[in-house]
């Protein structure tokens, strides 16, 4: 198939060409269709594989070149300069969040830190074709998302230090945010369990013009649980749209070692699922795929599959060190040649937005926040001690109760052994 | 799984602390050379696989990476890809599939990342890996090692913190082990591989760093220990202590304190928790007439609760000069903050007391 001119919108009907053009070759029989329930199909007298070369790979839309020019003008979308302005600053933001939280968990201020390099595109794009009523599930590197909803710095760094102002109360690990006035269901550490969770709320949501958008990994899609989520959202016909971050790694371990086949985008139509490929290091091409597939959601009430193909440039997390496994040269080729802050500074640029003055200002203003922020956030206290016994049950049961007033005793007979100043009352 | 990364921690590993600590183990091996838990795992894996073609290891980061936890370091570049081997991040899959490779004759150690995400393949240890031996009438056998980290690391909040001792000692078909020194972990490790049933394999994250003395005997590539064995680290006669696993270590820094106060008490390393050596158990307390269960997992229905619960059925009951007590973790998941994660775990101060109290000494 002839690929190389591609627009967004035909993108679903290449991949349903694809799979008819495989129908054709099998259509050969003058006999009555096959009546079995398991497949609305034909009949064929030739044996053969169906394998990955009986399709061409699902190719990736992008709007931008590397250097941000703009390649087919029908494609650009239509944005406000001051969309346009938020979109770069948030992506520019979170690099500088990124940095100033890594280096505290490297001084052992927090304990764990995840960064989000190489991937902002995917982030930004996409929350910014959603509506605020959306519900976001993530897997744990979407802080671009939560930013671009409205998560404050001092929201960002008072979780990473579970304290008192923590909206979690210091209950869960750096980078496990949540809000619920933002939408964004907290997140939890077991991978791919926010996969079928988010199915479950979409099917709640049917026909609220609301959808469900779920982030998982390239690593995550090899959990059943991730088939279970499929299945279930074309069976049920969920609007939910399923976000694949596909960075190239899973930790350590390569896609070749994580599946074979044309990735991740390839399995959605074999389960029904719509699907759009795109370049995750294109903000604009991944903000287009978002709305695409949340129009359709919305108004089909079906689920979407967006595989985003990006290059995860950091570590895996503060617990990791990439240069284990692969080469400092392709981490550099991706952040020196294609790196998605980079790329829509570009385009910008060329617009007149944006310029060397304008950059400087804006990262000496973000450094400012975040440290501002990081600062008042290390001095809070930590939530009251004895919030560690709430919220085990809606109503705390007696042997609770219990054991929280036998820890009271104690710390009052032992309060000189205990940092409890660091604990607010 | 996980935040998986979030668990590889390297980082977070109170490694210095731990270190620093002594060990009060009795073993005349006390002067021999020293030996972490990681090095002890890493070569009981290493000689069984020298031994037995059979046997392999699967999980996630195991081979190139050496290891989340490093615990396979160097195997790869010795074996290969074909013993050991990296998989895609789904528990079910590689323990149903290491599970049939066992069905079929083979000897698979399946590593997971730490046993909270053994949760996504509790099926296939329980239903099928623990079960096929006797729904298959004694005609196929399961002889595996489902091993990983397991209990509290540190700093890793309630999702990555808690004690599978009692969920799989709970289950017949399987046998559970819950190692504390080195010389556990290495004579038990072997012990599990060349066992014919499925093995559970509980080890500790915040062990994973800590030297402990390893005999000439232990150092040997055919050192094994007895599984459903106990052992007692440190003999005394006024209360028995029962512990596994990081546990025991609290127990035998309380038995220091007590010592310093005349009390000698006799602490007891379970070792293995199915099958539950229970007669190890029996002969302390009719010496000490005093029991305390100490362990790191929740009470309710622990491995403290099925200790009590057995001496209430026996007549060793009426040996006993106080009721028994059980020191367990605090009965909520695991807080993130430091301090407050220390408090909800067994210390050797809480054990002192509680020692204290069922003496009846000030």
């Amino acid at each position: 198939m002839a690929l190389s001119k591609y627009s967004i919108n035909g993108a679903f009907r290449v991949i349903s060409q694809c799979l008819s053009n495989q129908r054709l070759i099998l259509h050969k029989s003058k006999h009555t269709q096959p009546k079995f329930p398991g497949a609305t199909t034909s009949w064929t007298q030739k044996l053969q594989f169906t394998e990955q070369n009986s399709y061409a790979p699902i190719p990736v839309y992008r709007v931008m070149d590397s250097k941000g020019n703009i390649l087919d003008p029908a494609e650009e979308p239509q944005l406000s300069n001051e969309l346009l302005l938020k979109m770069y600053h948030d992506m520019s933001l979170l690099n500088v969040m990124d940095k100033i939280l890594y280096e505290s968990q490297r001084q052992g201020r927090i304990s764990f830190y995840m960064t989000n390099y190489g991937e902002e595109a995917t982030h930004i794009g996409s929350a910014a074709a959603l509506n605020i009523e959306d519900w976001v599930y993530g897997q744990y590197r979407e802080a671009g998302v939560l930013l671009y909803r409205g998560f404050s710095l001092q929201e960002f760094v008072d979780q990473c230090y579970g304290n008192i102002d923590d909206v979690g109360q210091g209950k869960q690990m750096p980078v496990h945010y949540g809000s619920r006035k933002l939408n964004f269901v907290t997140i939890s550490s077991p991978l791919a369990t926010q996969m079928p969770q988010a199915v479950g709320s979409a099917y709640a949501m049917k026909g609220t013009n609301r959808v469900v958008i779920c982030y998982f990994g390239d690593g995550s899609a090899s959990e059943g649980d991730a088939h279970a989520a499929f299945n279930f959202s074309a069976t049920l016909e969920c609007p939910v749209i399923f976000f694949c971050r596909n960075n190239g790694y899973a930790i350590s371990t390569p896609v070749e070692e994580q599946y074979r086949g044309d990735g991740i985008a390839s399995k959605g139509p074999s389960y029904g699922i719509h699907t759009l490929r795109v370049d995750g290091n294109d903000v604009l091409a991944v903000y287009k795929a978002t709305q695409l597939a949340r129009e359709y959601a919305t108004k089909e009430n079906k689920p979407v599959l967006i595989e985003a193909l990006t290059y995860r440039v950091g570590d895996h997390s503060t617990s990791d060190d990439s240069s284990a496994y692969r080469s400092q040269d392709e981490v550099l080729d991706w952040a020196n040649n294609d790196y998605p802050t980079k790329k829509f500074r570009l385009y910008l640029e060329s617009k007149g937005l944006w310029d060397e003055d304008k950059e400087k200002q804006f990262l000496q203003k973000s450094r400012k926040d975040v440290l501002l922020a990081f600062n008042a956030g290390e001095k809070k206290l930590k939530p009251k001690w004895s919030e560690m016994y709430n919220d085990v049950y809606k109503f705390i049961p007696i042997h609770i109760q219990k054991q929280k007033a036998d820890m009271k005793k104690h710390l009052e007979n032992y309060k000189e052994k205990y940092p409890l100043k660091s604990f607010s009352n | 799984m996980a935040s998986r990364g979030t668990i590889t921690m390297k980082n977070m590993t109170t490694l210095g602390k731990v270190l620093s600590r002594r060990n009060f183990s009795t073993s005349k091996a006390l002067g021999a050379k020293q030996l972490t838990v990681r090095d002890a795992l890493n070569s009981a894996i290493d000689e069984e696989m020298e031994r037995d073609e059979r046997v392999f290891v699967m999980g996630e980061e195991v081979a190139q990476y050496d290891g989340a936890y490093k615990v396979t370091r160097g195997l790869w570049k010795k074996y290969g890809d074909k013993r050991v081997i990296d998989t895609p991040i789904t528990e079910m899959g590689f323990t149903g599939i290491a599970t049939g490779a066992a069905m079929a004759g083979l000897r698979p150690i399946c590593e997971f990342m730490t046993f909270n995400f053994a949760m996504q393949a509790i099926d296939q240890i329980i239903n099928s890996a623990a079960k096929t031996f006797y729904m298959s009438a004694g005609r196929v056998n399961v002889p595996i090692v489902f091993r990983g980290p397991n209990g509290a690391a540190a700093g890793v909040a309630a999702q990555h913190s808690q004690c599978y001792g009692a969920w799989y000692a709970h289950c017949p078909g399987l046998k559970v082990i819950s190692p504390y020194t080195s010389e556990d972990h290495k004579g038990l490790l072997k012990a599990a591989i060349r066992d014919p049933d499925p093995v559970v394999f509980l080890e500790n994250e915040l062990l994973y760093g800590v030297a402990y003395p390893m005999s000439d005997e232990a150092l040997g590539t055919d050192y094994l220990l007895p599984i459903g064995k106990a052992k007692v680290e440190r003999p005394g006669k006024h209360v028995t202590i029962v512990a596994h696993s990081k546990a025991v270590e609290t127990s035998l820094e309380a038995a220091k304190t007590l010592a310093g106060k005349g009390i000698e008490a006799e602490v007891i390393n379970l070792r293995s928790l199915r099958p539950l050596d229970f007669e190890t158990i029996i002969k302390s307390v009719v010496k000490t007439n005093h029991l305390i269960s100490v362990e790191q997992g929740w009470p309710s229905c622990g491995i403290g609760a099925e200790i009590l619960a057995r001496l209430m059925e026996s007549e060793v009951f009426y040996h006993l000069d106080q009721p028994a007590v059980r020191i367990t973790g605090a009965d909520i998941p695991m807080p993130y903050t430091k301090s407050l994660e220390a408090a909800a775990l067994p210390r050797p101060e809480d054990v002192v007391e509680a020692v204290k109290k069922i003496l009846k000494v000030k």
